[in-house]
């Protein structure tokens, strides 16, 4: 199917996406439910901070800081790893593959048709940052917004390719499962999720650099509470985007050469 | 009647480990996997000590034992309780419920015992050796009727975790699509992780009356360190025992409300 085909599927496809987060939004609930951890976080570092700042993180720092992973979390959220290990193992993948349009573009969709959804969980929480903390909760400078948007966006994008190769592994063994824990793992570790990566030990900071666990939440909680400087967070979105090519990448080979071995089950 | 039961949870288990024993291979990489998740899960306590001497009264020993009960009851969680009652969610799913509500035995009984993962019992280990290693930094070793108090306290942080999770899944019978209560559930049980004294506020309340995490680490840690009030003890039993009751009756009703997949 050529590329002007599927630019033209898309619009309905994220229609589709919209209406499946709406239909299921209890289990959307759930979710977001289940994403509580930015709170406890912040009561414990509140907690840590109550007597001094950590690094440049007084307590309305953290509470900004907290409330901000929050909100990228829910902006940012894919979860294809699960859905294609699913559809791998019960051959329900093959349904997919009979339609004239690459499954990975249905995935995406899935996913991004979510976000009106999540915007409507997100907004109120950067409201309430706002009134907590004051405009720091926020970007200082012009610049600080659409950097947000693009950082947001490589978020994302990096957060879904690489569940797209996680749950594509499950083409090459029994389940990927393992592999998303493992993942999932360094990703709590590294992402900034549980604390800002500037305050941990110097080899932590700098091997989260080079990983690309920190440019899924951190950097976007970093640009919209503006702690880096301009040619700072360019810098660094060079670098989110740069791992968003190299998954995107990874992840289709592995896909066309995955999808060569799917024998669908029960087909 | 008992017996009847007893016999009934042998059977369980003697299929449950079987199954288990299917997947040799599985076996190391739990292992493995498990020890790699409870050393990661503690970066974040080396980064707040990192920082600090103490937190909320605690010094990283003694936040060390809060960790050990963390893992210990993490073990039993995932080990013992989350395997068969994800199935559940799996015969509400499918509408296979109906199968095991026709049995002539218990329900609740049933679905909580069909299956378990042996290899979680590596947490257990993990978490006595966190405690090891947490009273040789203390230079001490734990009080002996604290111990005690610390096993009457496990199982009434067994009770309260399953009827939890009885609660959670019970809320299967009425949302549709239930495969993230799992990660809903763990996530919450993540906070159990720091002791209490940590959390202010609203967080502080509903950690303590609502879902009483305080109760499952905080007071086994504080009663092996022997300051452990005979008050709280008590408090812990009887409200560990209402929270069974409750969660009880809270299934019946469900079962209650089910409608079978097929009609």
């Amino acid at each position: 199917m050529s590329m002007r085909t599927t630019f033209r599927a898309l619009p309905a496809l994220m229609r589709v996406g919209f209406a499946e987060a709406l239909a299921y939004r209890a289990e959307l609930l759930v979710w977001v439910l289940s994403t509580t951890m930015p709170f406890i976080m912040m009561a414990l570092w509140t907690a840590v901070a109550r007597d001094a700042p950590v690094g440049t993180y007084g307590q309305a720092g953290f509470v900004g800081y907290f409330l901000a992973t929050f909100v990228v979390r829910q902006l940012t959220g894919a979860w294809a790893a699960w859905q294609i290990n699913y559809e791998v193992r019960q051959g329900t993948l093959a349904m997919r593959l009979l339609r004239p349009i690459s499954p990975l573009w249905t995935y995406a969709t899935e996913n991004l048709g979510a976000v009106p959804m999540r915007v409507m969980v997100a907004v109120p929480v950067a409201v309430i940052s706002v009134l907590l903390v004051g405009p720091q909760a926020v970007p200082q400078h012009w610049w600080g917004w659409p950097l947000l948007l693009v950082s947001l966006l490589g978020g994302w994008l990096i957060t879904f390719l690489a569940n797209v190769c996680i749950g594509t592994m499950a083409l090459y063994m029994e389940s990927s499962q393992k592999v998303m824990n493992v993942w999932l793992v360094l990703f709590f570790v590294f992402s900034g999720y549980m604390f800002p990566v500037a305050i941990t030990p110097p080899w932590m900071h700098s091997l989260g650099n080079w990983l690309p666990f920190r440019y899924q939440i951190g950097l976007p909680v970093e640009v919209m509470t503006g702690v880096h400087s301009l040619p700072e967070t360019l810098k660094l979105i060079g670098w989110q985007w740069l791992w968003a090519l190299v998954l995107g990448a990874f992840s289709l080979a592995l896909w066309r050469r995955g999808l060569r071995r799917f024998a669908a089950y029960g087909g | 009647m008992a017996s009847r039961y007893v016999r009934l949870l042998g059977v369980q288990l003697r299929s449950a480990s079987l199954l288990a024993l299917q997947y040799r291979g599985d076996f190391l990489v739990e292992g493995v996997i498990s020890a790699f998740w409870t050393l990661t899960a503690m970066v974040p306590l080396f980064v707040v000590y990192g920082e600090r001497q103490a937190i909320a009264g605690w010094s990283f020993a003694e936040a060390l034992l809060v960790v050990g009960w963390f893992t210990l009851l993490q073990g039993i969680l995932e080990g013992a309780i989350t395997p068969s009652l994800n199935s559940v969610v799996e015969h509400i799913r499918k509408g296979t419920l109906d199968f095991v509500l026709l049995k002539p035995a218990d329900a609740q009984f049933l679905v909580s015992t069909t299956g378990f993962e042996p290899w979680r019992a590596t947490n257990v280990l993990t978490g006595i050796a966190i405690f090891v290693y947490a009273f040789h930094l203390l230079g001490r070793g734990p009080s002996i009727p604290g111990l005690f108090a610390s096993l009457v306290l496990l199982v009434t942080s067994t009770l309260l975790l399953y009827s939890m999770w009885i609660l959670t899944v019970s809320a299967a019978f009425f949302v549709v699509k239930v495969d993230n209560l799992t990660y809903f559930f763990q996530s919450i049980f993540d906070a159990a992780r720091w002791p209490s004294a940590v959390f202010k506020g609203p967080l502080a309340f509903v950690f303590t009356f609502i879902i009483p995490l305080a109760l499952m680490t905080t007071f086994p840690a504080e009663a092996m360190l022997g300051r452990l009030s005979l008050r709280a003890l008590v408090t812990a039993v009887v409200g560990s025992l209402a929270f069974a009751f409750i969660s009880r009756r809270v299934w019946l009703r469900s079962i209650g409300h089910y409608t079978s997949a097929s009609s």
